[in-house]
């Protein structure tokens, strides 16, 4: 791969969070029992028409202002196409005039990729081919599932700006937490809310010329996306190194075997017949409404990642990465609740990441007034860190209480430091060899001493005051 | 008619709601019209006798519970096979519709129901509304009833049939291109297109979307404006549906013309049959001494229309037919593979002039040539759309010919398409346009068969027309002799 360069642009198609369909009063719902939500609008009925979902509308509005796009005024057009999963046999989708122009998404490591736009769109049936590969070709037969007809999609594409599969992924998951803030999605790549087509080409390094594109359909997952963009560049490569051309197809990611097939070829290139859809009107969204929808936009992930940054003097790698776990989370509101309160910022984070990550439904419903007191506790000396953890647990299992009391019920509390003054020169009388040692600069030997003043105390020492009693002996 | 004329819609709502009549005997004795005479006509694909006699008896008992059973109340009517009635066959006059039932009722439909009107059955058209004369139909033309050689126009022929034969007062039809008007005028009735927007499109199954409009078939002007005001006004189901209140027609109708000003439409007249050309004549000179001021208009533009419509209506029948694809209903002819089925499936189940205007459409918004044919095709629509509102700065209403002929002879015209498609030369342009326009019956051409004068209007002036056309109608009436009933 030395020497290339790989070019990606993704379309990412986003399934709104709408009471109802695009175009009918059906519920919009996930995993009812198949063709339960349909009526004869979203069954292509004859005779039926289509009314635009204005909660849909807002959703998208919602999506335009979070990636900075300009709202405009825009249409819909019939996509013409034979398909079983459509049952007009037209999608009705925006072409030329969409809702959502421009704009772009700053990815956490800095880097920006441009956005062409993001429009509105009914999603498809969905089929499944019983029988042999599970693909059309060849199956015994086939169902169809109507239930997701009609449901709206927002599908946003991107320049072709991404140069990585690393970088494809951390797009695609910087897209997902922007769309889960504004509330138009779930962001759920498992039940199909998000999925990803990404369009791969590669050139010679330093080469301004775009190569020819493959477009891989329908990944669902952030893991297939980066390892179906890997695959694919690296194929371009050898085909081209060995002298031959890349085919412009649409290629599908064969998950098992973990490498990209082409579907259909140039041949079979559909013309969609794209003409404005006459049973709609323009769409045009009062400046009122899309003020609105975009102060409707919940914080956005580069706004919390800095906030919680700011928390902290000078972050280091792994709170770069507590951080980032916070705000997949959704725990960074906590975390900044707690430092409001007074509690030491990294240690709030770690705690946040580190412990309440592991009983993830509980941790979002932490009360953080508790967490807060909790975090201020262990700042001030007043529980270790073995016991902070352990009353957090209890907070976690028990679904809240106040830290203090269970500190209390579980008997920790930390020595008093006349005591601990006392079991720490009794250790060292205990140790003469190790103490000369420790004195004569073996700094490892602090270890040794701590431990023996733990046990001594069965754990009620607090790890810092033991080393500040320790420094204090050496003198 | 070899029966007596029968009553018009308000007088029979009038019978009705006094309790001279009921429902029952309304509906009885259109159904034993049908029963004598629709062997022959066959307006009728379907006959909902059973239904029929259920709805009127609901109207009777709420007549009977002095209760208003509405302004169409015990009324029969008669409605296109194009629009959806819950439970009742809707083809289309396709084969690939057979046997489809909807669960639904167009808006149309429960307009009309709960106005009291009730419906007897389903009528023939051109296959999927594509025609000039019902031969298109896959189930066998609709002959005309005045004389069952010819053909009653179309694509609405089937209502135009049984409101001429007098089977039922009012039918409902669908114009894309003039299929209510033209057959309207072949048949000796009224016909009126509203303007785009003013009737709900829900339920009719789509032609040509951005031209659909559904529209009454009457014996009189009268009976056509109470229709309009039951089955007019928006609908939230139809985001084509214009805002407001439902029109308000009937009571323009006795206000007459006087001030009024009339363009005579050059393009409306020139190149239609000179018997023709005549009638439309005697009726302006009859607004002229009912106190109008007459003059002569052109709409050079108009002469575009013809071509215009034959790309935009293929092009969005091409889309709005695709759904006809064996999958879900209607026919399926199975085949090897999905796109084998759909093959086999359309290729059996749609008719020659269907098949066509798929391959026309298809074509016009192929790439490469959208802005060539569809593109262009729209740009002429807004040429027109501007050509008339320069008429209209002049005069308040056009009038001209609704056809170049009258009724034709049976198989006249099916071999060759654009003598066919010539019939609604002088219809189009209104689509097009998305203005009202209405068809009145005036006298006969040199055949014995009805000729229908066209009033024209701009757009939400369907009162101004209705206006008009009430003047034509007793200038027809005056002309013949005849005091025919009808109007109340």
């Amino acid at each position: 791969m030395s020497g290339w360069e790989t070019v990606v642009g993704l379309e990412v198609h986003c399934e709104l969070r709408t009471r109802t369909k695009l175009f009918c009063s059906c519920r919009n719902a996930f995993g009812d029992e198949p063709n339960t939500n349909v009526c004869p609008v979203c069954l292509g009925l004859p005779g039926s028409l289509p009314v635009l979902n204005e909660q849909a509308v807002e959703l998208a509005m919602r999506i335009g202002a979070a990636l900075g796009a300009e709202v405009r005024p825009s249409t819909f057009h019939r996509k013409n196409y034979f398909y079983p999963d459509m049952p007009k046999d037209y999608q009705i989708s925006q072409y030329d005039e969409p809702i959502n122009v421009g704009g772009h998404l700053d990815l956490p490591d800095g880097s920006r990729v441009g956005i062409v736009r993001a429009h509105l769109e009914e999603d498809t049936g969905k089929t499944s081919h019983v029988g042999r590969a599970g693909r059309i070709h060849a199956a015994d037969y086939s169902l169809v599932d109507y239930n997701r007809s009609g449901v709206p999609l927002v599908e946003i594409v991107s320049e072709p700006d991404i140069r990585s599969a690393a970088q494809a992924r951390l797009y695609a998951a910087e897209l997902q937490r922007v769309l889960v803030a504004t509330g138009a999605s779930d962001g759920r790549m498992e039940e199909g809310s998000m999925r990803v087509d990404a369009n791969v080409s590669v050139r010679r390094a330093g080469s301004p010329v775009l190569g020819t594109r493959c477009e891989i359909k329908n990944l669902n997952s952030l893991r297939s996306l980066r390892a179906a963009v890997e695959f694919e560049a690296a194929r371009q490569v050898v085909l081209l190194e060995a002298g031959d051309r890349v085919a412009q197809e649409t290629r599908h990611w064969d998950e098992q075997a973990g490498r990209t097939l082409a579907m259909r070829s140039k041949e079979e290139a559909f013309d969609y017949r794209y003409f404005l859809e006459p049973d709609l009107v323009p769409l045009e969204p009062d400046p009122a409404w899309r003020d609105r929808a975009a102060a409707a936009v919940g914080m956005l992930p580069g706004a919390r990642r800095s906030r919680l940054a700011g928390l902290l003097d000078a972050p280091g790698p792994s709170q770069a990465d507590q951080i980032e776990a916070l705000i997949d989370q959704g725990l960074d509101d906590l975390v900044v609740v707690a430092v409001a309160a007074g509690a030491p910022a990294a240690l709030a984070m770690a705690r946040a990441a580190n412990e309440l990550a592991s009983s993830m439904e509980a941790a979002v419903a932490m009360d953080g007034g508790a967490f807060a007191a909790l975090v201020v506790l262990e700042g001030q000396g007043r529980l270790t860190a073995t016991q902070s953890k352990a009353v957090l647990a209890e907070m976690l299992a028990s679904g809240g209480g106040d830290p203090v009391a269970i500190a209390a019920a579980k008997g920790f509390e930390s020595l008093p430091d006349d005591a601990l003054r006392d079991v720490v020169g009794g250790v060292i009388e205990a140790n003469p060899q190790e103490w000369s040692r420790l004195c004569g600069g073996e700094d490892k030997l602090t270890g040794f001493f701590t431990g023996q003043v733990m046990k001594a105390t069965g754990g009620k020492a607090d790890g810092k005051a033991v080393a500040a009693e320790l420094r204090r002996r050496r003198g | 008619m070899s029966d007596a004329a029968p009553l018009s819609a308000v007088q029979m709502a009038a019978a009705v709601r006094a309790g001279e009549r009921t429902a029952a005997d309304l509906v009885d004795e259109s159904l034993a019209r049908i029963g004598r005479r629709d062997g022959e006509v066959h307006a009728f694909l379907h006959v909902a006798a059973d239904e029929a006699r259920a709805a009127a008896a609901e109207v009777d008992v709420m007549a009977a519970a002095g209760r208003d059973p509405g302004p169409l109340a015990g009324v029969p009517v008669a409605l296109k096979d194009n629009l959806c009635t819950r439970g009742l066959p809707t083809t289309c006059a396709s084969k690939i519709l057979q046997g489809w039932r909807p669960p639904y009722d167009a808006t149309v439909v429960e307009r009309l129901r709960a106005a009291g009107a009730v419906v007897v059955g389903k009528t023939n058209l051109d296959e999927f509304a594509m025609g000039s004369s019902t031969e298109n139909s896959g189930f066998g033309p609709t002959r005309h009833p005045r004389d069952p050689s010819r053909v009653p126009g179309g694509s609405s022929g089937g209502s135009a049939a049984a409101v001429a034969a007098g089977y039922v007062p009012v039918g409902l039809g669908s114009d894309t291109g003039g299929s209510v008007r033209q057959p309207a005028a072949l048949c000796g009735t009224v016909g009126v297109k509203p303007t785009y927007g003013v009737v709900s499109r829900y339920g009719l199954v789509a032609f040509a979307s951005s031209l659909d409009q559904i529209g009454p078939i009457t014996t009189c002007v009268a009976d056509a404006a109470v229709v309009l005001e039951v089955i007019g006004g928006h609908d939230p189901r139809d985001s084509t549906s214009l805002a407001g209140p439902p029109p308000r027609i009937t009571e323009a109708l006795g206000r007459g013309v006087d001030g009024l000003r009339v363009g005579v439409c050059r393009e409306l007249v020139d190149g239609t049959a000179p018997d023709v050309a005549a009638r439309v004549a005697e009726a302006a000179e009859a607004l002229a001494s009912s106190g109008a001021s007459v003059e002569e208009v052109s709409v050079p533009e108009m002469r575009y229309g013809l071509s215009a419509y034959y790309l935009i209506a293929p092009a969005e029948a091409s889309s709005n037919l695709a759904r006809y694809d064996g999958a879900r209903y209607g026919l399926r002819v199975d085949a090897e593979d999905v796109a084998g089925m759909n093959t086999a499936t359309r290729t059996a189940g749609f008719g020659a002039e269907v098949k066509r205007r798929i391959m026309l459409g298809t074509y016009a918004l192929s790439a490469g040539y959208y802005d060539a044919y569809y593109g262009k095709a729209q740009r002429v629509r807004t040429l027109l759309i501007d050509a008339f509102a320069r008429a209209y700065a002049r005069v308040d209403v056009l009038v001209g010919a609704t056809a170049p002929t009258t009724a034709f002879p049976l198989g006249d015209r099916v071999d060759d398409p654009m003598a066919m498609y010539m019939s609604d030369v002088c219809t189009i342009p209104s689509n097009l346009a998305g203005h009202p326009a209405i068809s009145v019956p005036f006298g006969e051409g040199d055949d014995g068969m009805p000729v229908g004068v066209q009033v024209l209007a701009p757009a939400l002036h369907e009162e101004r027309m209705f206006q008009v056309a009430a003047v034509v109608e007793r200038a027809a009436h005056q002309r013949s002799g005849s005091p025919q009933g009808g109007r109340s």
